[in-house]
C-alpha cells in the first residue's frame, strides 16, 4: 500500500513538472523592467536648416561634383548626333572674334564659372538669410533631396530602371531601344522641306520574335493625292526603314503590350538642322 | 443591375487601356545620302545599227552620266559598279533584290537600249526600291543616238523627282562668260554648256566685251550686256538662230538685264549723268516703263517667281542694300539690315528666298534670305565671289569665284571659275570649264 501511494505521488509530481516545463501558457514570462528614454524638449529655432559641419560639407560638395560629372548613358540610348563639320551659316569675322572673346573671358574669370560654390556660400551667409523665405528654404531642401534620389536612381542599370513605365504598356527604356534601332535604318530624304506638315504614321503588327507581320501607312490615301509628292517620298523612306530594321529587337516579355506598334516619322527637326 | 453594368464597363475600359497601341515618335535618322546602285544599261535586240551603238559605248556612258548627276546633287551615294553581282540584263528584267541588298543598295536603276531599223534609239529605264522589293518608276524615251546625253539627264531628273519629291535640274544648260588671255587684254566670250560642263559652245567671237548673260525662262533667248559704240548696252540673242539685236534706244548706258518669269519683259538698269534707275521693257511692243526714280544708284533688278514683285539693290540709304518693290515700282521696302554691303539679289524660282552677294570686311559671301529680309544665311565665304543664279528647282546656286594663283612682279594673278552650292551649304562643287569662267546663269528645264 505504502509502495503504491508513493509511486502514485511520484508519477503525479512528474506529470505536473512536465506540464509546467513544456506547455507555454503555464510558463510565466519573466518580468522585465521598462527602459526609460530621455527626451529633451527644445524650442524650434527660426532657422531650420543648420549648416553641415565644415568637413562634412566639403565631402558632400565633392561627391555632388563627381556625380554631376558622371553621365549615365543607357545601353540602348539613341545614337549621338555627330555635329556637322560646317555650320549652317558661314560666320562673319566679327562673330568669330566675339566667340574668341567669350572663350577668353571664361578663362580669365573663374569666379563666374563656379556657380556651385556661390550657392553653398549663399547657404552659409547669415546676411542672405531672410526669415520671410523659410518656406522657400524648405522647398529648396526638398528639391535637393529629390535631386540626390534621382541621381541615385540614374546609377541603376537599365534592367533595374524598367520600373519607369508609361501607361501605354512598355517602359521608356524599351521605347528608346526601339527608337535607336529605327534611327539607324532610316535614311531621311534630304531634299524635303522642313516647313510642311509631313508626319507619316506607320502601324506595325509584330510577331513574338520581333519580326514584322505587317506594316501599313495609316494615311495611305495621301500618298497618291496630287501635290503630296513630299509626303509620298517620306512615307516610302519610312517603309524602307521599317523593312531594314526587320526583325526588331523587342522585350522578351509582355508580347501583348507591344504586338501592335505605331511609329510616327517626323523629319522636321533633322531637316531644320 | 446598375452595379453590374458599371463593373462590366470598367472592365472593358481597363482592357482597352492595357492593350492600347504603343506610339513611338521617330524624329531622328540617318542624314547620309541614299545608297544607290546604277547598273550598266544593256543593248537589246541586235539590229544592223547595234554594232554602231556598241562602238559608241552608250550602254556604259548613259549610266555614267546618271551616276555623276545624282552624285553631284549630294543626295545620293552611288555604289561602285564593280561590286554588283547581277548582270544588267537580269537586273532590268527581274532583279534578285537580295543581291542588291547585300551591297547595301536601297534603290537600284537598270536600263536597256534598243536601236531600230530607222536608227531611232529607245532607252528604257526602271527604278527599283530594293528594300521593299518593287518597281517604283519605269519609262521609255526615244531620240537619235546623238542625244544620248539629254536622255541620261532626263532619266536623272526622273529619279531625282521620284526620290525627293521636287523637280530635277539636270536637263538644263548654263550660259557664262568664258575668259582667256592676260588681265589687261582679256578676251570675254559668251559660252553655253550642259549643267555638268559637257557640250561647251561659244556663242560670240570675243571681239566685244560681254557681261551678265541671262536666260529667258520661257524660250531659247538670252539677254546680256555688251558694248556698242563704246557704251555698254543690253542685247538679245536667239541661241537657236544666232540672231542678235540691241534692246531699246536709250541715250545712256543700259546694263544688268534679266527676263520676267513669263519671258515677255526685260528688266534692266539705265544710267545717265551718274544716276541709274530701273526700267522694264515689253519685248514685243518695245514699250519702256520707268520703275524707280531716285537720285541714288538702283541696279541688279530681279522679278519674283510670280512676277508680282521685284528685288534690286540700291545705295539710297547711304550703303548698298537690298530692296523689294511691287512690279509697277510702288511700295519700295528695304529688306537687308545686316552688317556690310549687299548686292546682286536674285529671287528663287520657288519664290521663298532671295540669293545675294554680301561684302563685309574685304570678304565676299554668297547667302540667302527670305523675301521679307528675315532668316539671312551665309552659305559660302571667299576672297572674291559673286553673281549667284538659281537652278530651276530653287535648290542649288551657281556663282563664280576668283582665286589667287601665282605671285608675280605685278602682284597676284587670278583665275575665275564656276562653283555650285546647295541650300544646305554643305555640297559645294567646282564646275569644270575649258577656260576661266564668270557670270553664270542657269536655264530652265529643257524638257518641261
Amino acid at each position: 500500500m505504502y509502495k503504491s501511494v508513493s509511486l502514485s505521488v511520484f508519477l503525479h509530481l512528474a506529470f505536473v513538472l512536465l506540464t509546467v516545463l513544456t506547455l507555454p501558457f503555464v510558463k510565466k514570462e519573466p518580468i522585465t523592467a521598462q527602459q526609460l528614454i530621455a527626451i529633451d524638449i527644445i524650442q524650434i529655432s527660426e532657422k531650420t536648416q543648420l549648416p553641415f559641419a565644415p568637413k562634412a560639407r566639403e565631402i558632400i560638395e565633392k561627391i555632388k561634383k563627381e556625380k554631376k560629372k558622371e553621365r549615365v548613358v543607357t545601353k540602348q540610348a539613341p545614337p549621338k548626333i555627330i555635329p556637322k563639320e560646317k555650320p549652317d551659316t558661314v560666320p562673319l569675322p566679327d562673330q568669330l572674334k566675339l566667340k574668341k572673346k567669350e572663350e577668353k573671358k571664361k578663362k580669365q574669370n573663374p569666379k563666374e564659372v563656379k556657380e556651385l560654390i556661390r550657392q553653398s556660400s549663399e547657404f552659409e551667409k547669415k546676411e542672405l538669410f531672410d526669415p520671410n523665405k523659410i518656406a522657400a528654404l524648405i522647398d529648396k531642401s526638398k528639391e535637393e533631396t529629390a535631386d540626390i534620389k534621382k541621381k541615385q536612381s540614374l546609377e541603376l542599370t537599365q534592367n533595374q530602371d524598367s520600373s519607369v513605365t508609361l501607361n501605354k504598356g512598355i517602359t521608356l527604356s524599351q521605347q528608346d531601344a526601339i527608337k535607336a534601332q529605327i534611327y539607324k535604318c532610316w535614311n531621311i530624304p534630304l531634299g524635303l522641306p522642313f516647313d510642311q506638315n509631313l508626319l507619316v504614321r506607320i502601324k506595325l503588327k509584330l510577331k513574338e520574335d520581333g519580326s514584322i507581320l505587317s506594316s501599313e501607312v495609316l494615311d495611305h490615301r495621301r500618298m497618291n493625292q496630287p501635290g503630296q509628292a513630299y509626303y509620298k517620298v517620306l512615307a516610302e523612306s519610312a517603309l524602307r526603314a521599317v523593312k531594314l530594321c526587320d526583325p526588331l529587337k523587342m522585350p522578351t516579355t509582355g508580347y501583348d503590350k507591344w504586338k501592335d506598334l505605331q511609329l510616327n516619322f517626323d523629319a522636321k527637326e533633322m531637316l531644320r538642322g | 443591375m446598375k452595379k453590374l453594368c458599371l463593373i462590366f464597363i470598367s472592365i472593358l475600359f481597363l482592357n482597352h487601356s492595357a492593350f492600347a497601341v504603343v506610339k513611338i515618335d521617330i524624329t531622328r535618322g540617318n542624314l547620309e545620302p541614299l545608297p544607290t546602285a546604277i547598273s550598266k544599261f544593256y543593248i537589246d535586240k541586235p539590229s544592223k545599227f547595234s554594232p554602231e551603238l556598241k562602238a559608241l559605248e552608250l550602254d556604259k556612258k548613259i549610266s555614267e552620266v546618271i551616276s555623276n548627276n545624282l552624285k553631284r546633287s549630294g543626295l545620293f551615294s552611288i555604289i561602285d559598279q564593280e561590286s554588283y553581282i547581277q548582270s544588267p540584263r537580269i537586273a532590268h528584267a527581274k532583279p534578285t533584290f537580295q543581291d542588291w541588298a547585300l551591297i547595301k543598295a536601297q534603290i537600284m536603276v537598270s536600263g536597256k537600249l534598243v536601236i531600230d531599223e530607222k536608227k531611232r534609239l529607245r532607252v528604257e529605264f526602271r527604278l527599283w526600291d530594293v528594300v521593299n522589293a518593287k518597281e517604283i518608276e519605269g519609262l521609255a524615251l526615244f531620240a537619235t543616238p546623238n542625244s544620248w546625253r539629254r536622255i541620261a539627264h532626263i532619266i536623272s531628273d526622273k529619279i531625282y523627282e521620284r526620290m525627293t519629291g521636287e523637280l530635277g535640274y539636270f536637263d538644263t544648260r548654263i550660259i557664262y562668260v568664258a575668259e582667256s588671255g592676260p588681265k589687261d587684254q582679256r578676251i570675254k566670250k559668251l559660252a553655253i554648256m550642259d549643267q555638268d560642263g559637257a557640250n561647251n559652245k561659244y556663242l560670240t567671237l570675243g571681239n566685244e566685251l560681254v557681261l551678265t548673260p541671262r536666260f529667258n525662262p520661257a524660250s531659247q533667248m538670252v539677254t546680256y550686256m555688251s558694248y556698242f559704240k563704246n557704251l555698254p548696252r543690253v542685247y538679245l540673242l536667239n541661241i537657236e538662230t544666232g540672231m542678235q539685236e540691241l534692246v531699246g534706244d536709250f541715250p545712256g548706258m543700259t546694263f544688268a538685264p534679266r527676263f520676267s518669269p513669263d519671258g515677255k519683259k526685260i528688266i534692266m538698269s539705265f544710267a545717265k549723268d551718274g544716276n541709274s534707275d530701273i526700267y522694264s521693257m515689253d519685248i514685243k511692243s518695245r514699250v519702256v516703263e520707268q520703275l524707280t526714280s531716285h537720285p541714288s544708284i538702283d541696279t541688279s533688278p530681279s522679278y519674283s517667281s510670280d512676277g508680282s514683285q521685284i528685288t534690286f539693290n540700291s545705295d539710297r540709304s547711304g550703303a548698298q542694300q537690298i530692296y523689294v518693290m511691287k512690279s509697277d515700282g510702288s511700295k519700295v521696302k528695304r529688306i537687308s539690315f545686316g552688317q556690310g554691303l549687299y548686292g546682286t539679289p536674285v529671287w528663287s524660282p520657288r519664290g521663298d528666298l532671295i540669293a545675294f552677294t554680301k561684302i563685309y570686311r574685304g570678304k565676299f559671301y554668297i547667302g540667302v534670305m527670305r523675301s521679307d529680309g528675315t532668316g539671312e544665311r551665309l552659305l559660302t565665304e571667299n576672297y572674291y565671289q559673286e553673281a549667284p543664279s538659281w537652278s530651276p528647282n530653287g535648290r542649288v546656286l551657281i556663282f563664280y569665284r576668283e582665286s589667287r594663283t601665282k605671285k608675280s612682279k605685278t602682284g597676284f594673278s587670278t583665275s575665275s571659275s564656276l562653283w555650285s552650292i546647295d541650300l544646305t551649304g554643305y555640297n559645294e562643287r567646282k564646275i569644270k570649264t575649258l577656260t576661266d569662267a564668270s557670270d553664270p546663269a542657269w536655264s530652265g528645264l529643257l524638257s518641261k
